[in-house]
């Protein structure tokens, strides 16, 4: 049964191109007449491919795309009452404004003296009036972009398709025109669908947004919801600045996390393996003594309404945005309310740890090399004549801009108490055990400070120093520009 | 049919395989058969037996290589100058250069027969030099054309820089303009060294009756000897091949047909 | 100095030696000599024999009709060739690339001969049918449009082509009106570069030609072996002719050129 309130449905679709790269998987998505709902992801997430099989340019590989009921998802483009306006604007260069504005309406052949008076109505719209007979190339890039905008819309299109629109504008034009879109759509009331990889563009303009990351859904929400509550770790990390650590509950609406004890509002069970979310603003800097936690500050930058203060407390490093300065060497307090906690049940409990990137252009954990093709890892990348990472342009790749971390499962993580075994890549101390039926679940606080979690079927006690055995070809590796 | 851009690419794609692809074909086939369609070597092993032969191939690659020199040295110096001239309207005085490519070939070499025959009284005195002449008349805005191109998008501040490291003028044309301007010259001898091979009709004119590969074909071809032509116009395939192959390595990609004619 | 001099001497015993043969003859076609050197007279006897001779009349009617009929058609094939291509995948457009070429590196005599086996001594084609000559042009010049267009499609913004079917016009109109204005210029420098390589063309023409057809490259070749001298003088006036067309159209493309740079 299709839903009235419903303008269009995604039902499991999937992209997979001829190259056997899978875009877009099992993606589904309701809109709602007239909301403005905005898919919001990294670049090489599938947003764009999602709008383009709206759109009609391309076709899904599996499911289907439901215009008011009706599967549309093998309807080519021009038959669909959908309208998009491209990143780079895409006008006409060999025709004047008035001839792309009015293209749609040709097609359509609406009579001449109606496609008049809707131009000049829509131009009004954008603010370009008396525009009509100006050559593509005498605007500036803010005025293209209202053309785009404009062309798409007098065709009173079901939905309008943004593809990065302001993309290319420089930032205040950007904010100008974040709001004129907005208000536009309320004016209107056509449904918008918007796909950017601003997240602050996506949370001040949407009704709904839809986080996306290769090729999947993150999270469908408000952007109060995506936002406040988070699904998961890389939700938490795209949206806004946000210090992310892994920690367990201790009691009833109390955490441990980043070597501190916290009381939080979300009531998670005890002995909960969990992610704490907890954002820069919310952290609050006070004197020593007083904090949950204590550390040293190790960089002070000013970013016009506030400062961002790094503290390296113990081997955790917390952000915190404040509007009090503080001086490097600072040892100072932190605290964090417990509304300013947000507790995210880790499903699986993955470990993610930062891998370095050496001089000689080897990762690199702990001070151990790791055996791993850093080639095949960052994309288009090659080994110069001196052994040296250089990119698609043959420009060497500097270390310190890659960011590159490793995922390892808790299953394949061995424990053992020869501490000096060569296999061995850290040292930690257990400091927390589950049982979980049939294995143990551990809590490993190691010298980095950093905690890993680690099944094993034997039972060994709190307290104990361990060494960590992380097979390499267990580790999933992923980069971050 | 469904419409798709790709399909409008057929028509174009069929004519290549009929009258590029399959005549390449046609001439294996004829070049390695006899009159009565048997299998032979006799048309390859004869060229290369016979003084004749063997003899026009030396001669072709004599003329076009004094030829490809000649038009060397004359448009390097051209192309040099007047990329490097602080002249504003270059590009017009380079068109001027390259303009007699647009006028009929065989109508430029008439006008220098005539001017040869009152320079040199007849022509048969000095066929060798007369064919040089001839065919660096015709080809040198080939030559001048893709070396200017290329020297003139050099960036200058490549010989600034060299200047700034201690160069002098002449080691830094050596050492920067010279190396980067490589890419134009090999387009400019590709353009002149294979016709210089085969355009025979300019010899033809002026009274040059030494044969050279083109030659060879007009002549078997006049003969309607088709195994025979096949032969030579494989070989000069070869030729041109191994040609191609070794300027491509040393040039950019498609300057023969980009850089100077488009 | 001696630089000075030398940096404007070569270049102007350059232009001396290509233009010095083309000007002399200009002149004597307006003398009644039958040899340089001999002037007794100033005439336009050349140029009323080349206008009024029924034989060079046609040859140049004929060479004429050839070049634009044959451009026109490698335009059509080699544009469609293109943009066919482009949006090909991978391997069919670097096969169409590579075939492609093969005549533009290729010699004229190689190309003309094997047109000539496979069309007259294979298929049977009479040569009276003009086929094996058109088709021989084409095949000279449709490489160098399909050279010309496909920058242009390079160049040309992807989504244009999407635009216009997201505002919905058929792919079919989508293609006549967003992309080929846009890869138009290319057509134009590839049609203007298939006239002169038909008009130019020698080779092509004598292995596919009617025994009764000529080309002006032809006709000139044969002319100066056997030279009957009123025809001889006539083709110095033909001479002048296309030399002062070519530099007419030389002068009004770089008129419009410095238009076209005023304004943009």
């Amino acid at each position: 049964m299709a839903n009235n309130e419903n303008i269009i449905e995604l039902k499991h679709i999937s992209k997979v191109f001829d190259d056997g790269f899978t875009a877009v998987s099992d993606f589904n998505l309701e809109v709602k007449r007239g909301e403005f709902v905005t898919f919001l992801g990294p670049s090489g997430c599938g947003k764009t491919t999602t709008l383009r099989m709206i759109a009609g340019f391309d076709m899904p590989s599996e499911g289907d795309i439901l215009l008011n009921g009706q599967d549309i998802s093998k309807m080519p483009p021009n038959l669909r009452p959908i309208n998009t306006v491209f990143q780079r604007y895409a006008l006409f260069p060999h025709m004047n404004i008035f001839d792309n504005i009015a293209f749609g309406l040709k097609q359509k052949k609406t009579p001449k003296d109606e496609i008049s008076r809707k131009v000049k109505k829509v131009l009004e719209l954008v603010d370009l009036e008396g525009f009509e007979k100006r050559s593509v190339s005498t605007l500036s890039g803010g005025q293209q972009q209202r053309v785009a905008i404009a062309r798409a819309l007098v065709n009173e299109p079901q939905i309008l398709l943004l593809d990065e629109p302001l993309g290319a504008l420089d930032l205040k034009m950007r904010k100008e025109m974040q709001i004129e879109l907005k208000n536009m759509h309320d004016e209107l009331g056509i449904t918008f669908i918007y796909v950017t990889h601003d997240q602050e563009e996506a949370l001040t303009m949407s009704d709904k947004i839809v986080v996306m990351s290769e090729g999947k859904i993150q999270q469908i929400g408000t952007p109060e919801d995506i936002y406040n509550e988070p699904q998961n770790a890389f939700v938490a990390d795209f949206i806004g600045e946000s210090n992310l650590f892994n920690g367990i509950m201790t009691g009833t609406k109390k955490a441990r996390f980043a070597g501190g004890q916290f009381d939080c509002v979300d009531d998670v069970p005890e002995g909960t393996q969990i992610t704490a979310v907890v954002r820069p603003e919310d952290v609050v800097l006070t004197d020593p003594a007083q904090g949950q936690i204590r550390g040293k500050v190790t960089s002070v930058i000013f970013k016009g309404i506030h400062y961002e203060i790094i503290v390296q407390s113990g081997r955790y490093e917390v952000v915190i945005q404040s509007t009090k300065s503080a001086s490097v060497g600072d040892v100072v307090g932190m605290q964090v309310a417990p509304d300013g906690i947000h507790i995210m049940i880790a499903e699986n409990h993955t470990n993610f740890f930062p891998v370095d990137v050496n001089r000689a252009h080897h990762l690199e954990f702990n001070g151990t090399e790791l055996h791993a093709s850093l080639t095949q890892l960052v994309k288009g990348s090659r080994r110069g004549e001196n052994k040296e990472l250089l990119d698609e342009n043959g420009q060497v790749i500097d270390p310190d801009k890659l960011h590159i971390t490793a995922a390892i499962e808790p299953q394949d993580i061995k424990m053992t108490d020869d501490v000096d075994d060569e296999n061995v890549l850290i040292e930690g101390t257990i400091s927390n055990l589950i049982y979980k039926g049939d294995h143990y679940s551990y809590v490993i606080n190691t010298e980095l400070g950093q905690d890993f979690i680690v099944d094993d079927e034997y039972l060994w006690n709190m307290g104990d120093q361990i060494g960590l055995i992380l097979p390499i070809e267990k580790m999933r590796f992923s980069v971050k520009k | 049919m469904k419409f798709s851009r790709k399909t409008l690419g057929v028509p174009y794609a069929l004519f290549l395989l009929l009258f590029v692809a399959i005549p390449l074909v046609v001439l294996f086939y004829y070049a390695f058969t006899n009159g009565q369609g048997q299998f032979t070597f006799h048309n390859l092993t004869s060229f290369f037996t016979d003084p004749n032969t063997l003899g026009t191939l030396f001669y072709s690659f004599l003329i076009a290589i004094v030829t490809t020199l000649v038009c060397l040295a004359i448009a390097y110096p051209v192309a040099y100058i007047l990329a490097t001239s602080h002249l504003k309207a270059k590009s017009v005085i380079i068109m001027v250069f390259v303009m007699p490519m647009w006028i009929n070939f065989s109508l430029r070499i008439t006008a220098l027969k005539e001017i040869l025959t009152v320079l040199e009284g007849n022509l048969a005195f000095h066929p060798f030099l007369n064919s040089v002449i001839g065919m660096t008349y015709d080809f040198l805005p080939f030559m001048i054309l893709p070396i200017y191109n290329t020297i003139v998008k050099l960036d200058g501040s490549l010989i600034e820089a060299a200047k700034d490291l201690g160069a002098n003028d002449t080691g830094a044309f050596l050492r920067v303009t010279l190396p980067l301007s490589v890419p134009g010259i090999v387009s400019g001898i590709s353009m002149v060294f294979l016709p210089a091979m085969t355009n025979y009709v300019v010899l033809d004119m002026l009274y040059n009756s030494t044969y050279i590969m083109g030659s060879l074909i007009g002549s078997y071809f006049s003969a309607y000897n088709w195994h025979g032509g096949s032969m030579i116009a494989l070989i000069l395939l070869a030729i041109i091949c191994v040609f191609t192959l070794v300027s491509n390595t040393s040039g950019e990609e498609d300057s023969r047909a980009g850089g100077a004619l488009l | 100095m001696i630089r000075k001099t030398l940096r404007t001497l070569v270049p102007v015993l350059t232009l001396v030696f290509l233009y010095a043969p083309i000007l002399i003859l200009a002149f004597f076609s307006f003398t009644n000599a039958t040899q340089i050197g001999m002037v007794r007279g100033f005439t336009l006897k050349n140029y009323i024999t080349l206008f009024t001779t029924e034989e060079l009349r046609s040859m140049i009617v004929g060479t004429l009709l050839l070049a634009f009929g044959s451009a026109i058609l490698a335009t059509l094939l080699g544009t469609l060739g293109a943009i066919g291509s482009f949006y090909s995948k991978k391997g069919v457009s670097s096969a169409i690339r590579t075939v492609n070429q093969i005549p533009v590196i290729n010699a004229d005599v190689v190309t003309g001969f094997s047109i000539c086996i496979l069309l007259v001594v294979v298929f049977g084609i009479s040569k009276d049918t003009y086929i094996p000559l058109i088709i021989g042009h084409v095949t000279l010049s449709a490489p160098f449009v399909y050279l010309s267009v496909i920058p242009k499609l390079k160049q040309m913004d992807s989504s244009l082509y999407e635009a216009a079917l997201d505002l919905g016009a058929t792919p079919a109109s989508a293609l006549l009106r967003v992309v080929i204005p846009q890869i138009f210029s290319g057509m134009i420098s590839g049609f203007s570069l298939a006239i002169t390589l038909s008009l130019d063309d020698y080779f092509i023409a004598t292995y596919t030609k009617p025994a009764t057809f000529d080309t002006i490259s032809t006709y000139v070749v044969n002319a100066t072996k056997g030279s009957q001298t009123s025809i001889k003088t006539a083709l110095w006036a033909l001479s002048t002719v296309i030399f002062v067309i070519v530099i007419l159209i030389v002068i009004g493309m770089n008129i419009k050129a410095a238009k076209e740079q005023k304004k943009g």
